[in-house]
């Protein structure tokens, strides 16, 4: 090796302080998330109360038992906050899931489709994406019931638009790249240049904006379940737990301040692992071209 | 034996622009073909055309022969079985050229895997043995590396391995040693030499320079704005260079080599 190739080699990106502070975003964020978390898994395993137990009297107030009281008619609170929480959890992973599996596909050939196919699909993401969330989630709440399968649906439908056209955009940039021209020129097939190529130089930027459309999914569940149209009453959405909590808001504060913190911290939480993420998997980050 | 015909092979803009116009020449197999001209003359586009590669909105027309197989309107899937297989590439800009989230190991067994077939622990043996061939220092560590972790001359060493581990009929490099710093310049057209020579391979050989090419290749197409304007022996063309452009890079390269004569003397 001569001393100039010692020279050229590029010392480590310059961004250590940068991406330590960019790592505590994620920690913070993993933290955030993960004490919601925890509230899902253990409420498998343990709960305070039976979820239909209304034997704790109307609008106890925290302690006595309950360590954050009652709902109007007797059901623990932390009770129905935890399985709250596996309905948030499988709102935004369901939504998630759908968003990516439909995103990435129609993303992938609206990328690839030349002429009118390129047209019409740009121009079917377009209407998606303008069309409200919520008219969308009441067509597929009539064409099927009222359930967190049929939020779900929805959400990840209405998310998957918004998922094609930053995947479209994203292939488009990367098939321009020399590297795919070269992984061409040695007789890599299409299918292996999307999947050894493509998708892996898109995934940081995807898996930032799929962590992003997370919280998204939780809020847009939880608006659902406020106007009804999410999981049906004994089962304890956020949203729903809200709405019930509304009337009574200036006699028991904590019915409706719980639910509402434990959203927030979840959708600051993968707001910052989403933060945290981009710099960690960002390819100029490790390819730092110099 | 002729493996790559290139006859009247015109290249159009989608607004019709011409960029390449009416070139022919021929390459027969373990035959060196340099292709020479200035910045822009057309010749990565020649280079792109003969593998059916050209850019989204760009159409060729005439013919291209490269062994057996008729390249212009060709379908994809005879294209993917033809390249790799008769002619790979080694490009101008390794940094770019290699893909920056991949492990540089991997990017050479892929071409290794499809040609030999072999899998796990033959391949990631027969990957270091790859890259053990183009003088990489450690093949172990180079291989476990991403591209931005290694140095430039490490990078186009790695890019000429992916090329060679197709085992081509034809080796087209693309200014291969313009990107790299003058110093290890001649070590990697040495080692393009040496290997190529070794499996026998007919090499295209596309540089600006009249130097590189001349060490390098037998006979020699000089381009112009798209079109041929002199073809001969390396020996014709720089002893009597029939056209005034020729002359000018003939010039050049005289001048560069005596600079760096200059240079090199203590
Ligand atoms: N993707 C492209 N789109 C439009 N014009 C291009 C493109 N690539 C190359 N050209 C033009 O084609 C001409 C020949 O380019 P090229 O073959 O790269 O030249 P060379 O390799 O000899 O330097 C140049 O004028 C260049 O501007
Ligand atoms: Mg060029």
């Amino acid at each position: 090796m001569t001393p100039t190739d010692l020279l050229a080699r590029p010392a480590e990106p310059a961004t250590g302080r940068r991406s330590r502070r960019r790592s505590a975003t994620l920690v913070l964020g993993c933290v955030l998330t993960g004490l919601v978390a925890l509230l899902a898994v253990v409420s498998f395993l343990w709960l305070p109360y039976s979820p239909d137990d209304t034997s704790g009297g109307r609008l106890a107030g925290p302690g006595d038992g309950h360590l954050l009281g009652t709902d109007k008619l007797g059901r623990d609170l932390l009770t129905q906050l935890m399985t709250g929480a596996r309905i948030a959890f499988g709102a935004g992973l369901g939504s998630v899931s759908v968003a990516a599996l439909v995103g990435v596909t129609l993303g992938v050939l609206a990328a690839f489709a030349q002429g009118w196919l390129d047209d019409t699909l740009s121009a079917f993401l377009d209407i998606l994406i303008a069309f409200p969330t919520l008219l969308l989630a009441m067509l597929v709440v009539a064409a099927r019931s009222a359930t967190l399968g049929s939020a779900v649906l929805a959400i990840g439908l209405a998310q998957s638009a918004v998922v094609a056209r930053l995947v479209r955009i994203l292939v488009k940039r990367v098939l321009t790249q020399d590297y795919i021209t070269a992984a061409r020129t040695s007789g890599t097939s299409w299918p292996r240049t999307v999947a050894g190529h493509v998708l892996p130089n898109i995934w940081p930027t995807l898996v930032v904006n799929l962590a992003l459309q997370f919280g998204l999914a939780v809020l847009a569940e939880a608006s659902l379940s406020y106007l009804g149209l999410g999981a049906p009453p004994p089962n304890a959405s956020w949203g729903r737990l809200l709405q019930e909590a509304q009337a009574t808001f200036t006699t028991a504060p904590a019915g409706a301040l719980a639910p509402g913190i434990l959203l927030v911290l979840l959708v600051i939480g993968v707001n910052l692992i989403a933060d945290g993420l981009r710099d960690v998997l960002d390819p100029a980050g490790r390819g730092r071209r110099t | 034996m002729t493996l790559l015909d290139v006859h009247g092979l015109t290249v159009r803009t989608a607004d019709g622009r011409p960029l390449v116009s009416n070139l022919s020449f021929t390459v027969a197999g373990g035959e060196r073909l340099g292709l020479i001209g200035e910045s822009g003359s057309g010749k990565s586009l020649t280079t792109l055309a003969v593998l059916g590669l050209l850019p989204e909105g760009m159409s060729a027309t005439g013919s291209v022969v490269l062994a057996g197989t008729q390249i212009l309107g060709a379908r994809e899937k005879e294209l993917t079985a033809v390249r790799g297989r008769d002619a790979a590439v080694v490009f101008q800009e390794p940094l770019t050229a290699l893909d920056p989230l991949m492990r540089v190991g991997r990017q050479v067994a892929g071409p290794l895997a499809r040609r030999t077939g072999l899998k796990g622990g033959r391949l990631r043996a027969a990957t270091l043995d790859a890259l053990a061939q183009v003088r990489l220092p450690d093949p172990e560590r180079i291989a476990r590396a991403f591209p931005h972790e290694i140095s430039g001359g490490q990078r186009q060493r790695v890019a000429l391995a992916a090329a060679l581990a197709c085992e081509p009929a034809l080796l087209i490099a693309d200014e291969p040693t313009t990107a790299l710093d003058v110093s290890v310049q001649a070590e990697m057209l040495g080692l393009i030499d040496t290997l190529v020579r070794e499996r026998e391979m007919a090499v295209l050989f596309v540089s600006h320079d009249l130097a590189v090419v001349a060490k390098v290749t037998d006979r020699i197409l000089v381009m112009k704005d798209g079109r041929a304007v002199e073809e001969g022996t390396v020996r014709d063309v720089v002893v009597a260079p029939r056209q005034e452009y020729t002359r000018n890079l003939v010039a050049s390269a005289r001048t560069l080599e005596s600079a760096l004569d200059l240079r090199s003397a203590p």
